[in-house]
C-alpha cells in the first residue's frame, strides 16, 4: 500500500494530537486529580501510537507505547502525577513532536527515544523514587481493613463513582443490576445486546462489567453487572429486562449514598481511610476532593459538548482562494444586472435581481469568513511555552489567554505567531521579577502574564500585560543614548511614553545580563517592523513597579481594505483610506515652490504637495490647468504630504489583488483591485511618496 | 520520430504564428485595459480575468515591431508557462492545426524583424504556408523588462 497518499493526513492529525495531548498535561498538572482529563490524554495517545505504526513509524509507536503506559497506570488510579512524571511525559512530547517535525521534513521519523523509554519504563515500574511508593504501601497498609471490606467490589473508577454520587444527590435512582442468563441460552452476546436495549431505553448506562465490547464478544461468563441512572421504577425496570427472552434472573437494587460506596473505587476509599489519620486536615482535603471531582464532570461535559459542535473538514487553501476570485467575478456580474434590470424595468426581472442581491450579499459575508481563522491556532503553543520558560528561570508565572476565538484573516496569523513569541518571552524574561524580589515588593509570588485577544471597530487587538516591573523611561533612554540610538538632546525632549518606545529600537537591550531568552537586543525591532508590515502598530502602556501592556493593533482582514477611489483623466485609482488624513481643494496660488519643491500650508504645518498626474504619467489631464486642485493629505507616521487628484469618485470597500509575477515592481503602486463595472484600478501606495 | 501536435495560430502583420496548444489558457476579446504607470511600453497594463489580474503586453511591441490600433479581429491570447500568466495581444487568432515535429526547421538569423532568440522554428504547413514557432519562455523572460528598467533609470 502506497502511504504516501495518507502521509499529510497523518501529519496533520498527528500535529492536532500533539497539540491535544500538550494542552490537556498542562491542564493536568494545574490539577493532577482529575481523572477525566488523563482519559483524554490517554485516547490521543492511543490514536497516535496507532497511527505511526500503521504508517511505520516505530520509533514514534514505541515512545507514545510507553507513554501509554504510564497513563494506564495514572487512568487507573493506581499511579499519581508527580513533577517528575510530568516533566518526563513533556520531554517525551517534545521528542514525538521532533520526530513529526523530521517526517514533515521527509524525513523517516526515527530518533534515540531509549532514555525517555528508560525513564518512562522506571515510571511504569515504580522504582524511579522509592518514597512514594513506601508512601502508598504505608496509606494501604492503614486502610486495609476497609480495603478488604471493598476487595472485589470495587467496580467504578472515580469518574463513574462521581456520576453516579451526584445523580444520587440530585435525587434520581441509581440502579445495580445484575443479569444472569440461562445455562441453556445460545446467542449470549444478542441477549445482553437486548438487555442493554431495554435498559438504554429507560435511562443512561453509566457502566457495565464485564465492558459492552467484552459482552459484544461474548467474552462474559452466565451474569453481567450494570450500573445505571433510570427514571423507571424497580419492578418495572425488573420485569422489563426479564421480559427479555432466556434471561433466568435480573437482580435490580436502588443504590443509595451508603450503599454506592461499596463499589467505590479502591483508591477513593484509601484515601477516605487515610483522611482521619492525618492529624490537622481531616474534614477540609475530602471536601476539596469533591469539589474537584465535581469540576472535573462539569469539565467532561463541556468537553464532550465540545466535540458535538466542532465538525470540520480540511479544505486546501487554493481553493478557497480560487472561491474568492469566482465570488468577486460573480459580483461584478451583479453589478452589470442590477444595471440591466432598471434599464429594461420589468418588475418580476427587478425582484429576482434584488433577490439574488440580498442571497449574494449574505454569500460575501460568508465567503469573507471562510478566511477567517481563530487566533486560537497560534495562542494554543503558548501556555506550554511559558511553562517551559518559567522553569528556565525559576520563576512562577501564570498565562492567562483570554479571546483565543478571536478571528483574523489566514494571512494575518501567519505572521503573528513570531512577534507574539518576542513579545511573551520579553514579558517573561524582563517583565516578571523573581518570586523573592516579587514577595519584597509586596505582590503574589506568582507573576500573572495576560494574553488577550479582542475585535475593535475594524481592528483586532492583541495585548500582552504583565504585573512584572513596568518600564523605567529614564533608564531605557540612558542606554538608548549609550548604544548610540539617539542623542542626549533628542534625549531630553522625549516624553515618558517615547522614551518607553525607545526598547523597539534597533539594537536596544536594557536587561543588565544577557539572558538565552532574550536581551541580544535583537527582538523588539524585529517585533515592530513585522507589525508595521502587517499594517499594524504597537503600542506599550507600563507603569513602574505595577506592569506592562504591549498592545498590538492589526488590520481585520488584509484582503479587503477600505480605499478612497479617486479619477485622474480617464482613469482610476484607489488610496487606502487607512494614510488618508483628510481631502480638501486649494487654490493654485496657495502652492508656493521653497528650494524647489512645491509646498502647501495645512492647519500650521508647511507640507510637500505631489503632482499624481505627473508621477503616474496620467495622459489627458494637467493640474496647472485648473484653478483649485482636489487634495488627498496621506500620512506616513508623523509626516504629511498633499497629493494632488483629478476629481474624487468616493468610498469604497475594495479586494486586493496582486499585478501577478511578470510585471516589474512599480514604485507608488501596492496592487490591484477590480471594480464593480468590471475594470481594474490601481492601487496607490502613499508610503511612496513620503520620506 | 515524427510527433503530431497541436498549435495555435495567431497573426501578426503579414506573419503567421504558432503557440503550443498546451500553453494557452483562453482566447479573448480586446477588452478595457488599465494602463500602468512606468512599466515597460510594450506592457499595456492589465485586465482582469474572471478576478485575477493578468498583465497584457502587446506582441508587436515586444518584438519591436511597429504597434497598430487593434481591430475588431485582435484578440488576447492568455498564455501560461514559467508560472507566470500573461496576455498577449495579437492581430488575430483563428485557427488550431496539427502540425508534424519534424516539419520544424531552426530559424533564420532574423525573421520579419524578431530577433530568432524569441523563435523556436519555423513550421511548413502544405505547399506555401510558414508558421513560425514561438520561444515562450524567451517572450516571458523577465531579465529584459528588468535591464530596461534600469536603463530607465
Amino acid at each position: 500500500m502506497d502511504m504516501n497518499a495518507y502521509l499529510s493526513m497523518f501529519i496533520d492529525e498527528s500535529n492536532d494530537h500533539l497539540q491535544a495531548l500538550n494542552e490537556n498535561l498542562l491542564k493536568l498538572e494545574s490539577d493532577p486529580n482529575d481523572i477525566s482529563i488523563v482519559q483524554v490524554i490517554f485516547r490521543s495517545a492511543h490514536t497516535l501510537k496507532g497511527m505511526s505504526a500503521t504508517m511505520g513509524f516505530e520509533d514514534l509507536a514505541s515512545l507514545t507505547h510507553e507513554m501509554e503506559n504510564v497513563l494506564d497506570l495514572v487512568r487507573n488510579s493506581k499511579l499519581s502525577m508527580d513533577s517528575f512524571i510530568f516533566d518526563t511525559m513533556f520531554k517525551g512530547l517534545d521528542a514525538l513532536e521532533a520526530m513529526v517535525q523530521d517526517v514533515v521534513g521527509g524525513g523517516t521519523g526515527k530518533a534515540d527515544v531509549s532514555a525517555i523509554n528508560a525513564a518512562l519504563q522506571s515510571i511504569v515500574k515504580g522504582d524511579y523514587k522509592n518514597k512514594p511508593a513506601a508512601e502508598t504501601a504505608a496509606s494501604t497498609g492503614g486502610s486495609a481493613a476497609a480495603a478488604a471490606g471493598n476487595a472485589g467490589n470495587a467496580l467504578l473508577d472515580i469518574f463513574q463513582f462521581s456520576v453516579l454520587k451526584q445523580s444520587i444527590e440530585a435525587g434520581n435512582q441509581v440502579y445495580y443490576i445484575k443479569v444472569t442468563l440461562r445455562e441453556s441460552c445460545v446467542l449470549k452476546a444478542a441477549r445482553a445486546y437486548m438487555v442493554f436495549d431495554v435498559l438504554e431505553n429507560n435511562g443512561e448506562v453509566i457502566k457495565s462489567e464485564p465492558s459492552v465490547q467484552e459482552l459484544e464478544q461474548e467474552k462474559f461468563d452466565r451474569s453481567f453487572v450494570v450500573f445505571m441512572i433510570s427514571g423507571t421504577q424497580v419492578e418495572a425496570l425488573k420485569s422489563q429486562i426479564e421480559g427479555v427472552s432466556e434471561i433466568e434472573l435480573a437482580e435490580v437494587v436502588l443504590l443509595d449514598d451508603e450503599s454506592l460506596q461499596l463499589y467505590a473505587p479502591t483508591t477513593d476509599s484509601r484515601n477516605q481511610a487515610a483522611a482521619p489519620q492525618q492529624a490537622n486536615a481531616s474534614a477540609a482535603p475530602s471536601n476539596r476532593e469533591a469539589a474537584k471531582r465535581e469540576t472535573g464532570e462539569a469539565k467532561a461535559q463541556a468537553s464532550a459538548g465540545a466535540v458535538a459542535v466542532n465538525r470540520t473538514i480540511r479544505v486546501d487553501i487554493d481553493r478557497l482562494d480560487s472561491l474568492m476570485n469566482l465570488f468577486s467575478e460573480l459580483l461584478i456580474d451583479r453589478v452589470r444586472l442590477e444595471q440591466l434590470s432598471s434599464e429594461i424595468k420589468r418588475s418580476d426581472l427587478i425582484e429576482t435581481v434584488e433577490h439574488m442581491a440580498r442571497v449574494s450579499t449574505d454569500l460575501q459575508d460568508l465567503v469573507l469568513k471562510l478566511r477567517m481563522v481563530p487566533v486560537e491556532s497560534v495562542f494554543n503553543r503558548f501556555p506550554r511555552m511559558v511553562r517551559d520558560i518559567a522553569k528556565q528561570l525559576d520563576k512562577k508565572i501564570d498565562l492567562i489567554v483570554s479571546g483565543a476565538d478571536t478571528e483574523l484573516d489566514r494571512t494575518v496569523i501567519e505572521e503573528i505567531g513570531d512577534p507574539l513569541v518576542h513579545l511573551l518571552r520579553n514579558s517573561l524574561d524582563h517583565g516578571v521579577e523573581m518570586p523573592a524580589d516579587r514577595m519584597a515588593a509586596g505582590k503574589p509570588e506568582t507573576g500573572t502574564v495576560h494574553l488577550r485577544a479582542y475585535h475593535s471597530g475594524n481592528h483586532v487587538f492583541i495585548e500582552v500585560e504583565d504585573d512584572g516591573n513596568g518600564i523605567d523611561g529614564a533608564k531605557v533612554s540612558r542606554i538608548a543614548v549609550k548604544n548610540g540610538v539617539l542623542t542626549e538632546e533628542e534625549a531630553k525632549r522625549l516624553t515618558e511614553e517615547q522614551m518607553q518606545m525607545l526598547i523597539f529600537a534597533a539594537g536596544f537591550s536594557t536587561a543588565d545580563k544577557i539572558s538565552d531568552i532574550s536581551g541580544r537586543g535583537v527582538g523588539l525591532d524585529v517585533v515592530k517592523s513585522k507589525i508595521t508590515s502587517l499594517g499594524g502598530h504597537v503600542t506599550i502602556r507600563s507603569k513602574q513597579g505595577q506592569g506592562t501592556v504591549f498592545s498590538i493593533q492589526l488590520p481585520l482582514t488584509l484582503s479587503i481594505i477600505s480605499a478612497m477611489l479617486i479619477k485622474m483623466g480617464e482613469e482610476k485609482y484607489a488610496i487606502p483610506l487607512s494614510s488618508i488624513v483628510e481631502t480638501g481643494i486649494i487654490q493654485r496660488d496657495q502652492i508656493a515652490t521653497i528650494h524647489g519643491n512645491q509646498m502647501i500650508e495645512f492647519r500650521g504645518n508647511v507640507i510637500p504637495v505631489v503632482s499624481l498626474a505627473r508621477v503616474l504619467d496620467v495622459p489627458g489631464y494637467r493640474e496647472e490647468e485648473e484653478t483649485e486642485n482636489e487634495i488627498v493629505v496621506i500620512r506616513k507616521g508623523d509626516k504629511l504630504a498633499a497629493l494632488i487628484v483629478d476629481s474624487f469618485i468616493g468610498q469604497s470597500e475594495i479586494v486586493l489583488k496582486s499585478l501577478g509575477k511578470y510585471l516589474p515592481s512599480i514604485k507608488s503602486i501596492s496592487g490591484a483591485t477590480i471594480l464593480g463595472d468590471g475594470q481594474v484600478a490601481l492601487i496607490i501606495d502613499p508610503n511612496a511618496f513620503i520620506k | 520520430m515524427a510527433e503530431e501536435m497541436k498549435v495555435i495560430v495567431f497573426a501578426l502583420g503579414q506573419e503567421e504564428y504558432g503557440i503550443e496548444v498546451d500553453k494557452v489558457r483562453t482566447i479573448e476579446r480586446i477588452q478595457p485595459i488599465t494602463r500602468v504607470p512606468k512599466a515597460p511600453a510594450f506592457i499595456k497594463g492589465v485586465i482582469n480575468l474572471r478576478g485575477v489580474v493578468i498583465p497584457v503586453i502587446d506582441l508587436r511591441g515586444r518584438f519591436g515591431l511597429e504597434e497598430t490600433v487593434t481591430t475588431d479581429n485582435s484578440r488576447i491570447i492568455i498564455v501560461a508557462a514559467n508560472e507566470l500568466e500573461v496576455g498577449f495581444i495579437v492581430d488575430s487568432a483563428n485557427d488550431v492545426i496539427d502540425i508534424d515535429t519534424e516539419s520544424i526547421d531552426t530559424p533564420p538569423e532574423v525573421v520579419g524583424g524578431i530577433k530568432a532568440k524569441y523563435l523556436h522554428g519555423i513550421a511548413k504547413i502544405g505547399e506555401k504556408r510558414l508558421l513560425v514557432m514561438l520561444n515562450l519562455s524567451e517572450v516571458l523572460n523577465r531579465k529584459e523588462i528588468l535591464q530596461l528598467e534600469q536603463l530607465e533609470v
